[in-house]
């Protein structure tokens, strides 16, 4: 790429050249997700000057181009109703579903799996012919049945539903309300089969609107809990590599009460409590804003966006959270920054000399595509394309604020155009999910999953900032990447 | 403040720490309302007794930690075999999405196909112009030589017709008149990911053979089967065939596409089974399995062309090799050369040098069909004993042939098959009648974990070991691999119960 010629023309150029590939009629289609961001004034509401990332979103992904986009069952299943680990989550439906997402996503938990807790287990009604030709409700009484039997420490059951359960009429909403007043306890239908929706994010929806009419509303069980003014949920941390935990240290310490975490480590009873917090704090705008929204509605639960990528956005947010609180919270929170930014100060005193300069590429989920720039630019990097797979028009609104002005703008990118986005453009490290991983490294550019934080983490707060900056160095400083071209042979 | 920038402590030492411990601690006692630690603990030593073993083995509905996938993902693994082939999966996306990254943990390489993406408005109309879309943007994108289309479930529920669908397609200019679209439907409701290698198999085997005039010839071909350890074993049994002369067609052959080297070139496509060859293959003189649960359909298929048939169950160790390669001499003519008897001769010496430390010891082993039949093969040739057999997807016919081999030797004689059990059963199993060695896949982590039985990595899938799968498994030298295998966890287990100086390092050999 040429230095001095002008980034969004350049980029804008190279959508243009990648779009060719395209029949006419995908082509025009692809044109609309793909963008540069452009300079906007500072709005008239107050908006602070950022750029426009807009581009259309949350569409179906067009057939036989390769979308990286998963399903509605990965969305409710693996993201949100996963990690709540003391309920048995059932994959009702083909084997399938259940054994790929068995144990992917690191969520984190304390428990004794298989007697008290569930997470890393894969319990699945294995659909067979018959069930798809005379249905699966008889089965599903039945596995309920056996669930009661052979995990009686099981605070309750969620029903994940796969294609066929929408598709053969069954009523798991009877099975669900049958069974969980002949057992005493919760069970959850969710209609999260995989063909509703363009991707995971409706599964995320459909959870959140689950956890609305089985877990909250019938949730008036009396709780001794006493509540007090500190009193905070995290919701849409998944502690993937434990990052709720380093983000929980982190409020305490600012002398917050944590009282449900959602949904990383989370047991039913932090859910049903839930509606009794002060605040509720939410990371993942985009897989939980809808229960927030509704606890704000229902039980006038106020909620807050906030990041804890890099030592920049969590003093940010630690005082705009502290704002919300009181001068003794305030005072705290002035505290913890002082103290842990000696922290950050080495950090990046140790990581940015090697990796200053250096542009990144990612094609993440939720909020990783927009949360995690600043804590790039923390250690002296520049994200130079950045892109969803699930996003909505409120994601790519919130993501003007963090980028700059022709920064490559992709949604629901295909293998072609990541592909050739990456060979045009050569960055230094590209950051996205295990489909991606090894083709990019194939080309010779660092890789890190940011999904799974490459079975590293956590990589929220300021004890997770530290690991984010040693990852991003060892990725893109390992001496492999000097031995891909072998010595011998014609000259470049 | 346990980090520092000097020594950055990631999860695991980090959580360990007192100021973590205490936080989780907290957290469990103010928030969590769990059960009390007596409570677990009961029900913890309670799944470990004879009573929840009967009441586990009573399940009939609920599948709890199953050891087999879905049809789509074995369907998926052959057409990546073929050269240039680029598997098309028509129904939801999410399905591809997840083969991929199951098949990329696995390998460490990049796992390629396209979906139709059907959503609700499919789910009413049928995916036909997700078809003829879907294979258009294929097509075009990603060039490829053939597309192989298979199905999820919510195809199959809907009862999509992919031949019509297909040929409308191309009448619509989707691919190219003279394009070939082989096709196989693959209910994730019916068996399991090996009956998905069969059905897209004979898809591909059918497209190709149909109607084409068979002229005998003196070549063979084998197919592998679904294999983790396709990488190091389609290699090897390429050597062996070279070895021996023999005029072979890998049918399906994996080894290169999930293998691909690190130049600064991503290769979508790389080595496989070509066009050419597969049309070839229908005049071939005999089509040999190596996985026989992998390829019931495609070998009936085969014979049905006038072409011998043999089947074998995941080759391993020294008879199952030497019955593999007298079969293909009988078939050939080809003598087996002195290279290979002397190779046989270096894995019976390696066996022979260590039979002390794996004879009598106890196994558990499960897996595919195939792969547990060979396993327990090789296992009692090395003086072992399988006590549990398990495969998630064996069917009475797996469980009648495996004991037939059990029976047929003393080691067997302690040997259970479980056809259809789950690694939660097998939990209850090991917990009840221990064995000294477990044989499986990743998944086995938990049980080894739960009941403490070393596990052996050897199936597939492997997530949490890298690149074993590029070293064979198959063939003498096969063998040898698995032999050292076997014989590391077991001298490394002895190491572990007896390093602790002044305390239990009496047995601390340095010579074993």
């Amino acid at each position: 790429m040429l230095e001095d010629e002008n980034i969004g023309e350049f980029n804008e150029k190279l959508i243009e050249e990648i779009l060719e590939a395209y029949p006419a009629k995908s082509k025009k289609k692809r044109a609309k997700h793909l963008t540069t961001a452009k300079v906007t004034e500072a709005g008239e509401e107050g908006e602070a000057a950022g750029t426009d990332c807009s581009v259309k979103s949350n569409i179906k992904s067009l057939p036989g181009v390769m979308t990286i986009r998963g399903c509605a069952y990965a969305g409710s299943k693996g993201v949100v109703w996963g990690p709540i680990k003391d309920m048995v989550h059932i994959s009702h439906g083909p084997v399938g579903c259940g054994q790929y997402s068995w144990a992917q996503r690191r969520n984190y938990y304390v428990g004794t799996t298989g007697i008290d807790t569930f997470v890393t287990m894969q319990f699945t009604s294995d659909f067979q012919e018959r069930d798809i030709v005379f249905g699966g409700d008889k089965k599903l009484e039945k596995i309920l049945d056996e669930i009661k039997v052979l995990f009686p420490l099981a605070n309750g059951v969620t029903v994940q539903s796969e294609c066929p359960i929408g598709l053969i009429g069954d009523d798991i909403e009877a099975v669900a309300r049958k069974k969980a007043k002949e057992h005493e306890t919760t069970v959850v239908p969710v209609r999260c089969e995989g063909f509703r929706g363009v991707s995971q994010s409706l599964g995320h929806h459909l959870a959140n609107d689950s956890i609305r009419d089985w877990v909250l509303e019938p949730a008036s069980k009396a709780d001794d809990f006493e509540p007090t003014p500190y009193d905070i949920n995290v919701i849409g941390d998944y502690n993937i590599g434990g990052d709720a935990w380093a983000s929980r240290h982190l409020l305490e310490e600012i002398g917050l009460h944590v009282i449900g975490s959602w949904a990383g480590d989370t047991t039913l009873a932090e859910m049903e409590r839930a509606p009794k917090a002060k605040l509720n704090l939410i990371h993942c705008y985009r897989s939980m804003n809808y229960i927030c929204r509704h606890m704000e509605e229902k039980y006038g639960v106020p909620w807050k966006e906030f990041n804890f990528f890099g030592p920049s956005q969590i003093a940010k947010s630690l005082r705009a959270i502290a704002d919300m609180f009181d001068d003794t919270i305030r005072e705290n929170a002035e505290k913890a920054i002082a103290k842990y930014q000696p922290l950050a100060d080495a950090v990046i005193a140790k990581y940015r000399p090697r990796l200053e300069g250096k542009k990144v590429m990612l094609y993440v989920g939720g909020l990783r595509p927009r949360h995690v720039i600043t804590a790039y630019e923390d250690l002296g990097m520049e994200v130079v394309g950045t892109g969803y797979e699930f996003a909505h028009g409120d994601d790519y609104k919130r993501t003007g604020g963090y980028v700059k002005d022709g920064t490559l703008i992709y949604d629901d990118i295909t293998g072609y155009e990541m592909e050739k986005f990456i060979e045009r453009k050569r960055p230094d490290l590209v950051g996205s999910g295990i489909k991606e991983k090894y083709p990019v490294q194939k080309m010779g550019i660092p890789f890190r999953q940011m999904h799974s934080w490459d079975y590293s983490g956590p990589y929220h707060a300021y004890d997770g900032f530290a690991i984010f900056a040693r990852d991003m160095d060892l990725a893109i400083n390992n001496p492999v990447w000097g031995l891909f071209d072998a010595p011998w042979g014609e000259a470049a | 403040m346990p980090q520092t920038a000097d020594k950055v402590l990631d999860h695991a030492p980090l959580f360990r720490e007192p100021e973590y411990q205490e936080m989780l601690k907290n957290k469990q006692v103010k928030y969590e309302c769990g059960h009390p630690e007596a409570l677990v603990k009961e029900i913890d030593d309670w799944t470990r007794s004879w009573e929840y073993r009967e009441k586990n083995l009573e399940r009939t509905a609920l599948k709890v930690n199953p050891a087999k996938a879905c049809q789509p993902l074995g369907a998926v693994f052959v057409a990546a075999g073929f050269e240039g082939t680029l598997s098309f999966v028509h129904g939801s996306q999410g399905c591809v999405a997840y083969y991929r990254s199951h098949l990329s943990r696995h390998f460490k390489e990049p796992c390629s196909a396209v979906s139709s993406s059907m959503t609700e408005d499919a789910a009413v109309f049928g995916g036909l112009n997700n078809m003829i879309d879907g294979l258009s943007n294929a097509y075009s994108l990603y060039n490829p030589k053939m597309i192989a289309v298979s199905t999820t479930c919510m195809a199959e529920v809907i009862g999509d017709d992919l031949h019509a669908f297909i040929e409308q397609s191309r009448q619509k200019g989707s691919v190219p008149e003279d394009f070939d679209v082989p096709f196989a439907h693959t209910p994730a409701f019916v068996g399991s990911h090996v009956d998905g290698y069969d059905n897209m198999l004979k898809g591909i085997l059918e497209h190709f053979w149909a109607g084409q005039e068979r002229t005998p010839n003196d070549a063979i071909n084998i197919v592998p089967g679904f294999d983790g350890y396709a990488v190091g074993n389609n290699r090897e049994l390429k050597r062996l065939l070279g070895e021996m002369g023999i005029d072979a067609t890998i049918v399906s052959d994996v080894s290169d596409v999930y293998d691909t080297p690190s130049d600064g070139q991503f290769r979508m496509f790389s080595g496989g089974t070509t066009i050419e060859q597969t049309k070839a293959a229908l005049s071939a003189k005999a089509t040999v399995s190596l996985q026989q649960y992998c390829t019931k359909k495609s070998l009936e298929y085969a014979a049905a062309q006038g072409q011998e048939t043999a089947s074998f169950n995941y080759p391993m160790g020294v008879s199952a090799t030497d019955e593999l390669l007298m079969a293909l001499s009988e078939m050939t003519g080809k003598a087996i050369p002195d290279s290979l008897k002397l190779e046989r001769g270096r894995l019976v010496d390696a066996m022979a040098d260590s039979q002390a430390y794996l004879h009598g010891k106890t196994y558990a082993i499960f897996g595919d069909p195939d792969f547990v039949y060979g396993m327990a093969r090789f296992v009692m040739e090395t003086g072992g004993e399988p006590v549990h057999c398990l495969a998630t997807n064996g069917t009475k016919a797996w469980a009648k042939k495996m004991q037939a081999l059990l029976d047929a030797s003393p080691f067997g004689s302690q040997g259970k098959v479980w056809a259809g059990k789950d690694l939660w059963h097998l939990r209850s199993l090991l917990a009840t009648e221990p064995v000294d060695l477990m044989i499986g896949s990743s998944y086995g982590k938990y049980l080894e974990r739960d009941t403490n039985t070393p596990l052996i990595r050897l199936s597939f899938p492997i997530f949490d070991r890298h690149h074993h799968h590029r070293f064979p498994t198959w063939g003498y030298q096969g063998g040898l691999n698995v032999l050292v295998k076997l014989l590391d966890t077991v001298f490394d287990l002895l190491d572990r119960e007896s390093n602790k100086a002044g305390v239990n390092d009496i047995s601390f050999d340095l010579t074993r």
